[in-house]
């Protein structure tokens, strides 16, 4: 009650009822199912996981549980395996950003340009976008495979392989498997965020500089580069964050394995909760991803805050 | 652009190598899934990574939609897109068009919030999920599974309707309601209308996201019966794994209802996201 009445200060008493049922009642009458599905089904278990990475759960030990302070986190600071990820999921996120950003800011300028059959070439290089990614796993897991899947061969022809084997059983080359199938799935993702910022773009800057006799090259660096500049820091940190998290990839085409090499923090946590069912474990590897997750998006927006000064 | 269209044929040809280049690699996996799939067994390792089968079957389909359980997956997996789509649409376009219409206390608050959901690693509440799913007696059911997902879409859907309630002028409403509407008809009978292409969006993103996803239905579905899609695909691959035809034959199945949505999402994406990306 003591709300309205700072709310509206030195307003008419008449107005009031019709200036609270705006501000503070109509949007929550919009907004009420959508706050408590997500408070619910989302922050309320986060807040629950967190406690859990100071607890012992584990399901196949239902007698041993409670609090343990910092007991997983010890043990994680010592698990091999935890560090191992760790170093994966690194260049897992690296080396899928790397080619998923070149390759759809490549895919983004040229259907920017004016060709035959864009709509149907458009259409067509965007499908890997809704392809479920399950079954894009499965996909190309099975290009891989050489009983049924060219690649093998493909690679042993142009000596990159020195014979036709599946890589994602070998330690050294699994790796390659998942990104390759993250950069056919993620280009399309790329290629649509820049597209549109391309087409923001006004038109009369590049007639201006066609008149002024600048280079496509000069037109590229002075007039595109800058304009996509605040687009491509946003997407590439949210997307670098989001492959981090993602395991449906690389738990479907190796499981993690072989011999952990493709193991990387957010299978890992998955694993730990879905095979080994110990929940407390799981959610310290979480808590830990969490925390450099933040870490990385807080040096990312000081350093936007450095360099670009508007 | 234009600097483009007049420049040189090695340049024009090269553009199209370049298109060409991107048009195979993303369809490639996809014929070849598909051309497994029509492969007859027998020759599949003769012929397993020859470009063309020199013989077609349909037999793969047909042992995969009656001999199995696929298709038992495939009703599970449409009622839990369909009914995830249709309440995380219901739900998103009344907190969208909030957002979009309404000035009012505790909006950043709430827009902080939702921004969160979308931050942090989903894995984390796997756990937290399972035991309390467990402990409402909802595991192995789709229901749970409809909830979970719903929640885990409104946020992206928000954002989306909020864009396209943006896209259509307040004074449509506001004139409505001079004329004796409610804003609750304003909305119902004016804005809605012109929102169909925005909320077909909307559901065909919530259906294809709630249609592949895989590891929270793997933690909280274990039972024959109320497998989706995804899941059932995996165990099969895993119990079965050298039914390769079938196998395929089932990816191709899955593939059809995400790329009947795309095709209908398709011509919206740019413009959705323009105009949802450019806010930020």
């Amino acid at each position: 009650m003591t709300a309205i009445d700072t709310a509206v200060p030195g307003r008419k008493p008449r107005a009031r009822p019709t200036f609270y049922f705006r501000y503070m009642v109509e949007p929550y009458l919009y907004l009420t199912p959508a706050i408590l599905l997500i408070a619910l089904v989302m922050l309320v278990p986060l807040v629950i996981g967190v406690s859990y990475a100071f607890q012992a759960v584990n399901l196949l030990r239902p007698f041993q549980s409670g609090w343990v302070g910092f007991a997983n986190f010890e043990a994680l600071w010592t698990d091999r395996k935890f560090w191992l990820a760790l170093t994966n999921t690194f260049w897992w996120t690296l080396g899928s950003i790397f080619f998923q950003f070149f390759l759809g800011l490549g895919l983004a300028m040229l259907l920017n340009t004016q060709f035959h059959g864009k709509r149907i070439v458009q259409a067509l290089v965007f499908l890997p976008w809704a392809v479920p990614t399950f079954l894009s796993a499965l996909t190309w897991a099975w290009l891989f495979n050489p009983t049924i899947g060219p690649l093998p061969h493909w690679l042993a022809a142009l000596g990159i392989l020195s014979e036709p084997f599946n890589i994602l059983g070998d330690p050294d080359l699994a790796m390659w498997g998942p990104i390759t199938a993250n950069v056919w799935f993620g280009i399309p993702f790329f290629a649509i965020t820049l597209l549109a910022a391309l087409q923001s773009i006004p038109h009369e800057l590049y007639e201006a500089a066609e008149i002024d006799g600048a280079t496509p090259w000069q037109t590229f660096t002075k007039i595109t580069l800058p304009f996509l500049a605040p687009m491509i820091a946003i997407t590439v940190m949210l997307r670098t964050i989001w492959i981090a998290n993602f395991a449906d990839l690389i738990f479907v085409m190796t499981g993690g394995g072989p011999a952990n090499s493709t193991q990387i923090l957010s299978t890992y946590i998955f694993t730990t909760a879905f095979r080994k069912l110990d929940f407390g474990y799981a959610s310290a590897i979480a808590v830990a991803l969490l925390g450099l997750l933040l870490i990385y998006a807080a040096i990312l927006l000081v350093l936007r805050r450095k360099l670009v000064k508007i | 652009m234009s600097a483009l269209r007049k420049s040189s044929p090695l340049a024009v040809t090269g553009k199209y190598l370049a298109l060409g280049f991107y048009v195979a690699f993303a369809l490639f996996p996809l014929y070849w899934l598909a051309k497994i799939a029509v492969t007859p067994d027998k020759l599949i390792f003769t012929e397993g990574t020859a470009l063309f089968p020199s013989r077609f079957t349909f037999e793969n389909f047909g042992t995969v939609l009656l001999a199995t359980d696929f298709l038992s997956y495939f009703k599970n997996s449409v009622f839990v897109s369909i009914g995830t789509a249709a309440i995380t649409t219901a739900i998103a376009a009344a907190a969208g068009y909030a957002f979009s219409r309404f000035a009012f206390r505790g909006k950043r608050l709430i827009v902080a919030l939702m921004l969160i959901t979308q931050m942090f690693p989903l894995l984390m509440i796997i756990a937290p999920i399972y035991k309390i799913v467990a402990a409402v007696g909802l595991l192995n059911s789709l229901t749970s599974l409809i909830i979970v997902y719903t929640a885990f879409n409104i946020p992206f859907a928000t954002f989306l309707m909020q864009s396209f309630f943006d896209g259509i002028p307040k004074d449509l409403e506001e004139a409505a309601m001079m004329d004796g509407c409610t804003r609750f008809e304003a909305l119902r009978k004016i804005i809605l209308p012109l929102t169909l292409p925005g909320l077909g969006a909307t559901l065909g993103f919530v259906f294809t996201a709630a249609w592949s996803e895989l590891l929270f239905a793997l933690m909280l579905i274990n039972s024959n019966d109320t497998m989706t899609f995804p899941v059932g695909l995996l165990t099969f691959v895993s119990k079965f794994s050298v039914d390769w035809g079938q196998m395929m034959a089932a990816g191709v199945l899955a593939l059809v209802p995400s790329c009947l949505f795309f095709i209908f999402i398709q011509r919206y994406l740019v413009q959705g996201l323009t105009s949802g990306a450019v806010k930020g």
